[in-house]
């Protein structure tokens, strides 16, 4: 194995086409380089590790940190917020997500996500409008246009964000999505400033609409997290603050990849994208199969060990880091016949794309539902779509990995 | 012939026969197809419908969330069979490869599978079960009675057996906003299944719910009035309790009475078969031709001592019927063992209840995992130094890491530590299991021994 695989992962050369370098180190399920994190890339391991009770998603367990080169670029590192739920063990995790998911998700909110169809499907509707508009058929940035707006503005739906306040809104996460990918030429400082100045106007302003929403109850999630009064009691503003930061940052950037990739992975493969234009329902098992083929979120590298453990006859000391490849496991041939192509008819796709285990994907039904509504209608609206650039351009980001552009070409736009 | 033509030759234009219409039966007859079974392939069923599916029928459908004959099984393929349904299967003559129906007619096959089932055990006084107002819940038929007595506003329920099934009913009566009493012979409810350290938790439940769960007690007489309807039981204590509607749940009796003299291994705790789920005869000697799968099979696992055990699961019917579907058209060498894990869930009282391995092997539990009081824990089982199984309740996201410590043999107690580890499960405790010799209600697995002979037991007919 060469020495510096993981470094080669995380250098922005190999960003377009990642999985030739994860296939590599499959050779070796659990790799472990000098004082860095144990690297796990085959599916079974990783899928044993996610429901393993000996290990840990709170940093405070890791003993080593020092060798964990995306340890800076990780989101969310505000001292004054308290941990949000994802970094948290249970039972505070398990009392978080309950409490956060009352409002969301069944047996208490059954109806929440479904009854936001229509509104997502006017919102995506609304986007392309504004294309067939303004833009300029010989090229179009699907990412700037479409994919980048669409889930902050559901994520300002779902919390019940004002309209008249979106467009602040969208500042903020533009700025802290910039974070999560540091442009090489800026200056370091200036960013964090910038960083900073966003992290702490959004706290503000989401505090200041959690004692009104305590007020007056709208309805919407962060009402019902201020005030919501189940088993768990309620919870903290400083809770409702971590855990709205959560929704927002957890629901966004990795919304914005699954759709690009998508666009980018039908552009490649044409046939689904007309087999997608007369078939809008194959929206589906398509999202399915992407966030195997192209998932938005590579890898896990938070993880730690409370004991020694054995994984694939390695023994993995106490306090050791783990990174949990979920994209070499979603390639793994021992798990996916013919893992490399795309096939959205597989039969047993049981991905990792949205992780396993207590932390998977919290908000999994609505990035579904966002990213089949945003492929169905693309796929239908679009004309003779035709990918300007290939490989498009990406973000440095090697953990939440897409591109920054995505410029196609079009015949025309149809109509809604 | 060589043994290659003539399986050739089965799966061209062979006859397959299967008796039980349900899970199982659907199952194995989806995979033979599947394996490409061409021949003729005939469902014989009792029950007048095509196969539903029974967990929902103590859960939504007591709850009028969803109907009782809306609960068909999920079609995965057509299975193009002939289906001879309301009619049960009468006898079985090994010699001349036949089954009789009742009617009177015969089917003769070339491999048999048989997946009976089991059905409720009926009270034991066959006038009090003839009052109107007395219940069991097996079937469709009576899932739907059931539904539509709760449904009239009853002024007492009273559960007799807090098995799985009937804590489930008990839990949908609460739902409903019904009085309810449970009568348990034991010492808490789940404790046949779970030991007493869980069932004192299930015992919470029931009460903090608002049961009147009255346990180490049994129901001696049901009473009626003058028009035949059930107004009161008797109590093992001496006490008269009121009740407008009572439902026996005392577990389940294999349906193996047709086969009696037929010269197969079956008896009341079920037809022994071997890993592959050929069935033996009352010889113990393996029939090449005669397959069992589902909650009539008694079958031995290596995880667990080669014991046979009986495993009343959903998941184990399932798993069975495909391994007996891929043996009954596979040589001798593709033929492979079922050896699936054990494993059971079950709703109740807002909370979700699963379990994996044989926790009634275990003589010692540890709570690894979160607090009993707040209902949300894991228990793992030990049996002599090693993890036997492991109970979950609202916790069953980390199931599959204890179904490997069993499949590995893994040690106990855990000696590593874990996310979520309290005080209460820093060491082992008493797993606090009834005798084994004492029947409790359901169970849900039953070891029975190294035998494929049944005659610890005599057999007896049913009654009517
Ligand atoms: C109310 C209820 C709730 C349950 N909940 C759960 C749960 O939550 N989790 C879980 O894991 N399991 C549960 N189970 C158990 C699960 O449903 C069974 O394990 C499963 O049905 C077994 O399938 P089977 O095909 O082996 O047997 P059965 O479903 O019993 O089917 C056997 C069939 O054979 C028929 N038959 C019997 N004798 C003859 C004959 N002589 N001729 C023709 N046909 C005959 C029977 O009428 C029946 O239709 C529940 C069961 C019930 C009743
Ligand atoms: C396609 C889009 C998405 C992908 C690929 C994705 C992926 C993931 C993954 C892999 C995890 C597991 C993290 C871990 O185990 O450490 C996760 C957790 C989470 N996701 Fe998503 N996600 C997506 C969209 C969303 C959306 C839209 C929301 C919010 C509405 C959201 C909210 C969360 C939250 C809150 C968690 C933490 C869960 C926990 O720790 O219990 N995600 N997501």
């Amino acid at each position: 194995m060469t020495q510096g695989i993981l470094r080669q992962i995380l250098d922005y050369s190999s960003r377009a086409n990642p999985y030739p370098l994860y296939q590599e180190l499959r050779a070796t399920p659990v790799f472990h380089d000098g004082d860095g994190p144990y690297v796990i890339s085959t599916y079974h391991e990783i899928k044993g590790l996610l429901h393993d009770p000996r290990i840990s998603s709170d940093s405070r367990n890791l003993t080593a940190t020092a060798g964990d080169p995306l340890n800076q670029a990780e989101e969310g590192g505000s001292d004054v917020l308290p941990p949000s739920f994802l970094k948290l063990d249970p039972p505070d995790h398990d009392r978080l997500r309950r409490m956060t998911n009352r409002p969301f998700g069944p047996p208490h909110s059954p109806r929440r996500v479904e009854q936001m169809r229509g509104e997502l499907g006017g919102i995506v509707t609304g986007l392309i409008d504004t294309i067939a508009a303004k833009g300029d058929p010989a090229r179009i940035d699907l990412v700037e246009e479409f994919s980048y707006p669409f889930p902050v503005t559901v994520i300002c739906r779902l919390l019940g964000v004002p309209p008249e306040d979106e467009a602040r809104f969208h500042v903020w996460a533009d700025t802290l999505a910039a974070s999560l990918d540091p442009d090489p030429d800026a200056d370091p400082a200036e960013r964090a400033k910038k960083t900073e100045g966003a992290r702490m106007e959004l706290g503000m302003y989401l505090a200041g609409l959690i004692e009104e929403r305590r007020k007056n109850p709208t309805g919407d999630m962060l009402s019902e997290l201020a005030t919501g009064q189940g088993p768990d009691g309620t919870m903290s503003t400083m809770e409702v603050l971590s855990t709205a930061a959560l929704l927002l940052i957890a629901g966004h950037e990795t919304t914005v990849n699954l759709i690009t990739n998508g666009m980018l992975t039908l552009l490649r493969n044409p046939e689904h994208l007309e087999r997608l234009r007369s078939e809008p329902n194959l929206a589906v098992p398509m999202v399915e199969e992407l966030l195997r083929f192209e998932p938005p979120v590579q890898l896990l590298p938070q993880r730690s060990t409370l004991a020694d453990i054995e994984v694939a006859g390695v023994t993995i000391p106490k306090g050791s880091s783990l990174w949990l490849i979920l994209a070499s496991g979603n390639r793994d041939p021992k798990r996916f016949e013919d893992p490399d192509r795309f096939d959205p008819d597989r039969p047993d796709v049981q991905h990792l794309g949205l992780g396993s285990g207590i932390h998977s994907c919290f908000g999994a039904p609505l990035a579904r539902l966002e990213a089949a509504l945003a492929l169905s209608e693309l796929a239908r609206r679009l004309e003779n779509p035709r990918l300007l650039e290939d490989p498009p351009p990406y973000r440095q980001n090697a953990v939440l990995r897409g591109p920054r552009h995505l410029p196609v070409a079009v015949d025309g736009i149809r109509a809604a | 012939m060589n043994s290659d033509g003539a399986l050739e030759r089965l799966k061209r234009e062979g006859r397959i026969v299967v008796v039980g219409a349900s899970l199982a039966g659907l199952r194995a007859a989806e995979k033979m197809r599947e394996k490409g079974f061409a021949g003729e392939l005939t469902m014989i069923g009792d029950e007048p419908h095509e196969p539903y599916d029974r967990p929902p029928l103590s859960k939504q459908v007591l709850l009028g969330m969803a109907t009782a004959d809306g609960t068909a099984l999920p079609r995965r393929r057509d299975i193009d069979a002939k289906w001879r349904l309301g009619v049960p299967a009468a006898g079985l003559d090994m010699a001349a490869s036949r089954v009789r129906m009742a009617d009177g007619d015969e089917v003769e096959y070339d491999r048999l599978l048989i997946a009976t089932g089991v059905r409720a055990r009926p009270w034991p006084n066959p006038e009090e079960a003839a009052l109107d107002g007395v219940f069991v819940l097996r079937t469709r038929g009576d899932a739907a009675a059931l539904e539509r007595a709760l449904a009239a506003g009853p002024g007492r329920v009273l559960v007799i057996g807090a098995g799985f099934t009937g804590s489930e009913i008990a839990s949908a009566c609460r739902e409903r906003g019904l009085a309810v009493t449970v009568a348990e012979r034991a010492d808490a409810p789940l404790v046949g299944a779970l030991g007493g350290v869980v069932g004192a938790v299930a015992a919470d439940m029931h009460r903090e719910n608002g049961v009147d769960l009255r346990t180490g007690i049994m129901v001696t007489a049901l009473e009626g009035d003058s028009s035949g309807r059930v107004r009161a039981a008797h109590l093992s204590d001496g006490t008269t309790l009121e009740a407008e509607v009572v439902v026996v749940s005392l577990g389940a009796q294999r349906n193996t009475e047709w086969l009696a003299g037929s010269g197969l291994g079956a008896g009341p705790r079920g037809i022994a078969c071997d890993a592959g789920c050929r069935a033996f005869d009352i010889m113990g000697i393996v029939t090449d031709d005669i397959y069992v799968a589902g909650d009539v099979a008694r079958s031995p696992h290596a995880l667990f001592g080669y014991q046979f055990l009986s495993l009343e699961h959903w998941g184990n019917a399932v798993a069975q019927a495909e391994t007996a579907a891929h043996n009954m058209l596979s040589t001798s060498a593709e033929r492979r063992p079922h050896l699936w894990v054990p494993a059971f869930w079950s709703s109740q009282f807002g909370v979700n209840i699963k379990s994996v391995g044989v926790p009634s092997m275990g003589t010692e539990i540890m709570i690894t995992q979160g607090s009993r009081a707040e209902r949300r824990f894991v228990g793992v089982y030990g049996y002599q130094g090693r993890v036997i199984g492991a109970v979950t309740f609202d916790q069953c996201r980390w199931l599959d890491f204890y179904e490997q410590q069993i499949e590995q043999t893994a040690p106990f107690p855990p000696p590593y530590p874990t996310v979520d580890r309290r005080p209460e499960g820093e060491r082992p405790l008493p797993a606090d299991f009834p005798d084994p010799s004492v029947p409790t209600h359901g169970p849900t697995i039953t070891l029975s021994g190294h035998s494929p002979a049944d005659r610890r037991m005599t057999f007896t007919p049913a009654h009517n």
